[in-house]
């Protein structure tokens, strides 16, 4: 979707402020945010693909006002009520419904460190052999979906060279909803910032992005 | 938001949806556990080490595994070195990939709109705002992470340094120098 998530290229966002001794965390509900989200996360009833979508779904306006760990409450609140596992009524109220039956939750304390450990890798075996090779011209299409993509605006309808070929990963423009992991072929693509920015940008400077098979055609 | 989040804990918690101790436990992994120090490390055994920088370039999730490294936001990683002809810079403009496993939890600044909208557009006036110039005959490689792949940025040793420890040498790479706003040095150890 072209939300403004996608916001790579764009001027005047503001200056760029680094924090000197930045804590880990601003206030504890930060903390409790990301403990939510990944605790959550574990229930299996949505993917990494979704959760982003679900965060570049946040209106706009909004997603631009809203600090990094509200994004992630208003997803997890919006997943969990789309997967069933609260209703909007209970996030409203902060209340079980009446008559819900307890749950266990699948993340106990003494998995974290496994589950932390073990990720979640998106790599998978391909069916078919890939269609570049390390070398080769490509030209990203002009795709436009509504829905989730991992090609940004600023990178479509540009010509780079594949760099280096990831094998096969899962494909998030379908997996983000539920049309499950579809694996492509995954490479990386150097584009020269005079490619993506016209005559005046950096000569002594270039892009690289991961691209999936189905984001290219041959140059 | 304090407000919201814990209501949302508490009604989760009520639910059996998620386990309070694992919350805690999750907590502690990101504020004690996993941190930039797990890629100085990498870093500073590259620097030293000929052979583990050739299994670095050659497949760098299984190398970093070597040190015990792995998991979460770093299940498939790629090594990019700084040289005296290359500067390498990470950013995600889509959202806020980041090598948690090697770096831990990314600052804020990372995950702002400035920073996501111009580190590919003018890579060369964001790494001014930290103070860091490279020279205008060093080709900068940003690095997008579109896709489940994190990137380490290795920067180049300090000068002078010849003969030191791996550890004395970890203590000059900064975070900062590991994302690619900053070089390996004086200033290291605290960001």
């Amino acid at each position: 979707m072209n939300g403004v998530h996608d916001m790579g290229g764009m001027h005047g966002l503001g200056p760029i402020a680094p924090e000197a001794d930045e804590p880990i965390f601003h206030e504890r509900w930060e903390a409790s945010a990301l403990a939510l989200t990944l605790a959550a996360g574990a229930w299996g009833r949505w993917t990494l693909d979704a959760s982003r979508h679900a965060r570049e779904s946040i209106p706009g306006p909004e997603y631009l006002r809203m600090s990094y760990y509200e994004k992630w409450i208003t997803a997890l609140e919006a997943l969990m009520i789309d997967t069933g596992l609260v209703t909007a009524d209970e996030v409203a109220s902060g209340a079980p419904a009446a008559g819900f039956a307890r749950a266990a939750p699948p993340l106990t304390a003494e998995r974290v460190a496994a589950a932390m450990a073990a990720g979640g890798p998106t790599d998978r075996p391909l069916g078919a052999a890939a269609r570049f090779a390390v070398g080769e011209a490509v030209r990203t299409r002009n795709i436009n979906p509504v829905g989730h993509t991992r090609l940004p605006r600023y990178a479509r309808g540009r010509t780079g060279v594949i760099t280096r070929a990831h094998g096969g990963h899962v494909f998030p423009d379908a997996n983000a909803h539920g049309r499950g992991e579809r694996p492509q072929p995954l490479y990386q693509v150097r584009i020269e910032a005079a490619e993506l920015w016209g005559p005046d940008a950096d000569a002594r400077s270039a892009i690289y992005l991961d691209v999936w098979e189905d984001y290219l055609d041959r140059a | 938001m304090a407000l919201r989040v814990k209501a949302l804990q508490s009604l989760l918690v009520e639910k059996g949806l998620v386990d309070p101790a694992a919350l805690d436990a999750i907590i502690d992994t990101y504020e004690h556990k996993v941190g930039p120090r797990n890629g100085a490390r990498v870093v500073a055994r590259a620097w030293t080490d000929a052979a583990y920088l050739a299994r670095l370039r050659q497949d760098a999730t299984a190398a970093i595994a070597e040190l015990g490294y792995g998991g979460r936001q770093g299940e498939h990683m790629v090594a990019v070195e700084n040289t005296p002809e290359t500067h390498n810079l990470v950013v995600c403009t889509l959202c806020s990939c980041y090598p948690w496993s090697v770096l831990g939890l990314p600052p804020v600044w990372y995950k702002s709109s400035p920073y996501r909208s111009r580190a590919v557009i003018d890579p060369r006036g964001v790494m001014a705002e930290f103070g860091l110039v490279v020279p205008e005959d060093v080709e900068v490689r940003v690095w997008d992470s579109t896709a489940e792949i994190r990137y380490l940025v290795i920067p180049q040793r300090p000068a002078g340094t010849e003969g030191w420890s791996e550890d004395a040498l970890a203590s000059l790479v900064s975070r900062d120098s590991m994302i690619g706003v900053a070089f390996a040095g004086a200033s290291g150890a605290g960001s």
